[in-house]
This record gives C-alpha cells, sequence and structure tokens, in this order.
C-alpha cells in the first residue's frame, strides 16, 4: 500500500492504455511517454499490463507500508527516501515505512514510477488508465490527491536490481526533431503551408495537455477550407484550425473532429514531442511509411533490450 | 474510395465525400466486415460519415498488403452487409422550456409552430451515422424540414441530455460541452455513464426515435435512472 502526503499539479494513475473503445468516443489514454512508462515497469520487473503513476511537471510525496521496490523514469526529476537523493532510471528497494519525494525536472514534463506488482485500481473497460475528461479509471477517475491510498497488486517476483542502457535516458532539452507522416489531410494544404510546417521551428505552448499539444509558429496555410466532414483523428495526428496553428492530438484525444489534418507525427515521436516542455521547440521533418515502419521495428528491438539486470 | 496513410500506426479509407445515409452505410459495412472476417493486425476502428480509420499494429501487417485488402473489401460494401439495427427509443421532455429553452427560438427560424417542431422531430427515425468527439455523443440525420443554420454565438455550456438540432443533424450531448446546436428538449437518460458496466448508451447504425414526455416524466425517469432501475427501450 502506498499513501499520498503530497499529490503534486496532476499526478494520475495510467497503465497501457484502454483500448477498442475510440468507436464509442473514449480515447485509449495511457501514458505520454510510452517508452519511460515501459521502462519503468521492466526495472521493477512488472510485465506490460502493470499500472503506475504519470506526474506531470512535479512528482507527489508518498509512504510506502509495505516493502517494495519502485524505479522513476520520463523527465529527470530529482528523487528522494527519507530525504537522501537516489538515483532515476534503476530498481529502488524500499522498507516500509520510507517516505519518497519526486522533484520538478529541470527539462520535460513527465515523469513515471513503476510500483513491483503495480497499482490495484479497479479495472474499468479493461483498463485502469486515468481518463479525467471522462470521469474514467484510475482514482474514481481523477488525479490522486493527499491522503489517497493506493494498494498495489501481488509482485510477480522478488525484487532484482536492474539498470537502463544509459542510450535509452533521453535528452528533453533542446530543440527537438519530431518525425511525421504527411497526411491524411496534407491536400487540403498549399505548398507554401506545408513548407511552412516542415521548415521552421515552432514553439510549444503552455496551453497543451493530454489531449493535444498546442503549438506556435508561422500559418500553415489552406488551400480551401479549414473544414472537412467529421472523421476519425489518429494518435499524433497534426490537427490545423483555421488560425493555421498546429495541434499534436495526443493520448486522451477527442475520437473524431472535422479540422484538417496535415500530418501525423510517427509513433517513436509522441514520446518525445509528449515531453516538450512550454516555450522550447520543435520542427518537423517528413518520412514515408515505409520509413516510420523501419524506425518502429528498430525501436521495438533496440528497446527489448534497454533494461539488464546488475550482478 | 481511396485509402491514405493516417500516420505509422492507422490508415483512413475514404468513400464519396459527402454526408450521407448511403456513403456511411458503406464506411460501416466495411467496419462490420471486418469484425466478421477478423483481419489480423487490425486493432480498432473508428467510423466517420465517410472514412473508416483503421488502426493497426505494422509489426503484424504492413500498409500496402492492408490497403489492398481494405479496398477490396471496401468494393462489397451494401446495406445489405449489416444485420438489422438496434431500435432505440429516447424520452425527450420539449415541452419545459427550461429543458428545451431554444424549442421556441427554432420554431420561428423555422417558420414552424413549436408543435409542429416536436412532431417532425419525434415522427423522424433518426440514423446514428457515428459516436465521436466526446464519449458517446451520437451524430444523427435530421429531418429536411428541421435543417437549421447553427446558432450565430456558440453558447459556452450545454446542460447533458440536451437533444439539439444544426444543419441537417441531430445530436444528443452526452457531458456538459460548448455548443452550437439549438436545444430542443432534453432526455433523462445518460448517454455516457462512466459508472455504468457499459458507459455509452448508443452505437453507430442505431435509429433513434424521441418519444415526447412531459416534466413529470421526465422526474420520475430521471430519478430511476439516478437509481439504475430504468432500463431504455433497446430492440
Amino acid at each position: 500500500m502506498i499513501r499520498i502526503l503530497e499529490p503534486g499539479p496532476l499526478t494520475t494513475v495510467q497503465d497501457r492504455g484502454r483500448f477498442g473503445q475510440l468507436r464509442y468516443g473514449i480515447p485509449p489514454s495511457g501514458p505520454m511517454d510510452r517508452r519511460a512508462f515501459v521502462i519503468a515497469n521492466r526495472l521493477v520487473g512488472n510485465d506490460g499490463t502493470a499500472a503506475g503513476l504519470e506526474c506531470t511537471y512535479m512528482g507527489p510525496r508518498f509512504e510506502v507500508e509495505r516493502a517494495c521496490a519502485i524505479a522513476v523514469t520520463g523527465a529527470p526529476a530529482p528523487v528522494t527516501v527519507n530525504r537522501h537523493p537516489v538515483p532515476a532510471w534503476t530498481t529502488i528497494e524500499l522498507a516500509a515505512g520510507d517516505q519518497v519525494r519526486i522533484g520538478a525536472p529541470k527539462t520535460g514534463v513527465f515523469s513515471y514510477v513503476a510500483f513491483s506488482g503495480g497499482l490495484d485500481v479497479p479495472l474499468v473497460i479493461g483498463s485502469r488508465s486515468t481518463y479525467i475528461r471522462g470521469r474514467l479509471g484510475g482514482v474514481e477517475g481523477r488525479a490522486v490527491r493527499a491522503d489517497d491510498v493506493l494498494r498495489l497488486l501481488p509482485a510477480p517476483a522478488p525484487p532484482r536490481r536492474r539498470v537502463v542502457d544509459p542510450r535509452w535516458i533521453p535528452d528533453f532539452g533542446g530543440d527537438q526533431e519530431i518525425r511525421a507522416v504527411l497526411g491524411p489531410q496534407a491536400d487540403r494544404f498549399t505548398d507554401e503551408g506545408i513548407a511552412a510546417l516542415l521548415g521552421s521551428p515552432y514553439e510549444m505552448l503552455p496551453q497543451s495537455d493530454r489531449m493535444g499539444a498546442r503549438l506556435r509558429g508561422p500559418r500553415i496555410a489552406h488551400a480551401r477550407g479549414h473544414d472537412i466532414i467529421s472523421d476519425g483523428i489518429p494518435l499524433g495526428g497534426i490537427q490545423v484550425p483555421g488560425d493555421g496553428q498546429p495541434i499534436v492530438l495526443l493520448v486522451d484525444r477527442q475520437s473524431t473532429g472535422g479540422y484538417t489534418k496535415v500530418a501525423t507525427v510517427c509513433s517513436i515521436d509522441i514520446a518525445r514531442l509528449a515531453q516538450v516542455k512550454p516555450g522550447q521547440r520543435v520542427t518537423f521533418r517528413a518520412i514515408d511509411v515505409a520509413e516510420a515502419h523501419r524506425l518502429v521495428r528498430e525501436d521495438a528491438a533496440s528497446l527489448a533490450g534497454a533494461v539488464k539486470e546488475t550482478a | 474510395m481511396r485509402v491514405v496513410p493516417a500516420g505509422d500506426l492507422a490508415l483512413s479509407v475514404e468513400f464519396t465525400e459527402e454526408i450521407s445515409v448511403e456513403t456511411n452505410t458503406r464506411v460501416r459495412a466495411l467496419e462490420y466486415l471486418l469484425q466478421q472476417k477478423g483481419v489480423p493486425g487490425i486493432v480498432e476502428t473508428v467510423p466517420g460519415y465517410r472514412a473508416l480509420l483503421v488502426y493497426y499494429d505494422p509489426s503484424v501487417i504492413g500498409y500496402e498488403p492492408l490497403s489492398e485488402t481494405l479496398l477490396g473489401l471496401a468494393a462489397q460494401t451494401d446495406a445489405t452487409v449489416l444485420p438489422p439495427p438496434r431500435h432505440v427509443a429516447i424520452p425527450c421532455c420539449y415541452e419545459d422550456p427550461e429543458l428545451g429553452f431554444d424549442l421556441a427560438g427554432a420554431a420561428e427560424r423555422l417558420g414552424l409552430p413549436p408543435a409542429e417542431v416536436v412532431r417532425a422531430h419525434t415522427a423522424f427515425e433518426h440514423l446514428v451515422y457515428f459516436i465521436g468527439f466526446v464519449p458517446g455523443l451520437p451524430y444523427m440525420d435530421s429531418p429536411e424540414r428541421l435543417t437549421i443554420k447553427r446558432l450565430d454565438t456558440p453558447r459556452t455550456k450545454t446542460p447533458p441530455g440536451s437533444v439539439s438540432i444544426g444543419g441537417a443533424q441531430c445530436c444528443i450531448y452526452p457531458v456538459d460541452s460548448p455548443g452550437g446546436f439549438w436545444v430542443l428538449g432534453r432526455t433523462p437518460l445518460k448517454l455516457y455513464d462512466p459508472a455504468a458496466a457499459e458507459p455509452v448508451l448508443l452505437r453507430a447504425g442505431d435509429r433513434v426515435r424521441f418519444r415526447a414526455i412531459d416534466r413529470t416524466e421526465f422526474d420520475r425517469i430521471a430519478a430511476a435512472v439516478e437509481a439504475r432501475t430504468y432500463r431504455a427501450a433497446i430492440s
């Protein structure tokens, strides 16, 4: 069991997500930085279905009521156990009564805390992920609060110390190049509009959230109107309303919409985009579907070996 | 008909660029064929008015073979593919101006007496083209006589259950949301109920008919819905 002492500004329970529900208007939710989340779970020996905490800008302070292992990944937040600094991206063994504080990261937005066994909140339509707008999943469909008590499921095996290959620890600072596949409605934009998207930096805006990343930069001009007949919005869809400013739709997105989508961010770059802080800049580069799929395969192959046991 | 990529995990099968029952029927028929065939690698599908968004796992199936399969199936789509639709009766209180606060305004704009608007609305069998935007929101067609320009100034809040028309469409707001539609009445049913085993009431392809109820019956049904003793009439 863990007891939340201070929740942080927006800390939610997430697992890998809620699938098959977009046709009912329910988004998948799940972690904004899937890679960091998957690695955190592997560090504590969990399989792919375990639920952990997603922290936004600053993490929580909590106490564990029995011995367990945790791991903190994602945005590089300082972590302390009973006020002593401990490293992120590795297994941390805790004793009953230990107090953990996850601070504010210098770069990036989302940090993840995985617990051995995983958080035991009810499965709602097959998932423990929190979807706040829909009041679904997690802790009563909301962010965690002070005094919340979260149970842990039994750990699959006694904790072992694991570490992450350092090249899997990303640098979230600086300009980020994000790859995207043009379409589904690239033909609704002028050549100049597409050239603006691919040739200029866009600044992340503070209004960004789990629904979408709002960016500001040179106008992405439409050739014939910004409205389309409403259709499904893919993960990473770059929607451009009449003002010509892009919004990248993310894990809590609306399932359908009536604005043109100039391009769609590649799945392996969603995490890096999600970690871009307001004020930081991104540039977009177009690749084709075949190349995107090659990158997905490479990514999966190397991620498989990212976490190693130590002696 | 064409297939376009929507990133590396989804593609869109697009039919004729129009909002029509015929085109939307083909979209839903394609989705149904995919459910029946169980094409490996397809993760989930999202129907719209005229396009089906297909999410897939590229480690199981590539873009080209999936496109070919989908185009082949899309060519077979027509109304005969689909199973008989569900019929759903939705009680709606039009008479109380607190609930149907735009009925008088819409009637005036349409040049019809309010009672005639209600008659036209309840006589029409609405098709749910698809569910989208927010959990449980049905995009439906609307009788031609009730085609109406959207509100000049969209309101920032529309109460859940509001039954409304705009353009050639009808929708029911499942959650409190902004909106530019004319609210004719309100249903005591919950279109989205996160605490229910099946949180979303309607499905793409459902046929919806509204049944006019008075305020007393509205309150009675609303209480039964809260107590979870009310069952929506679905056949």
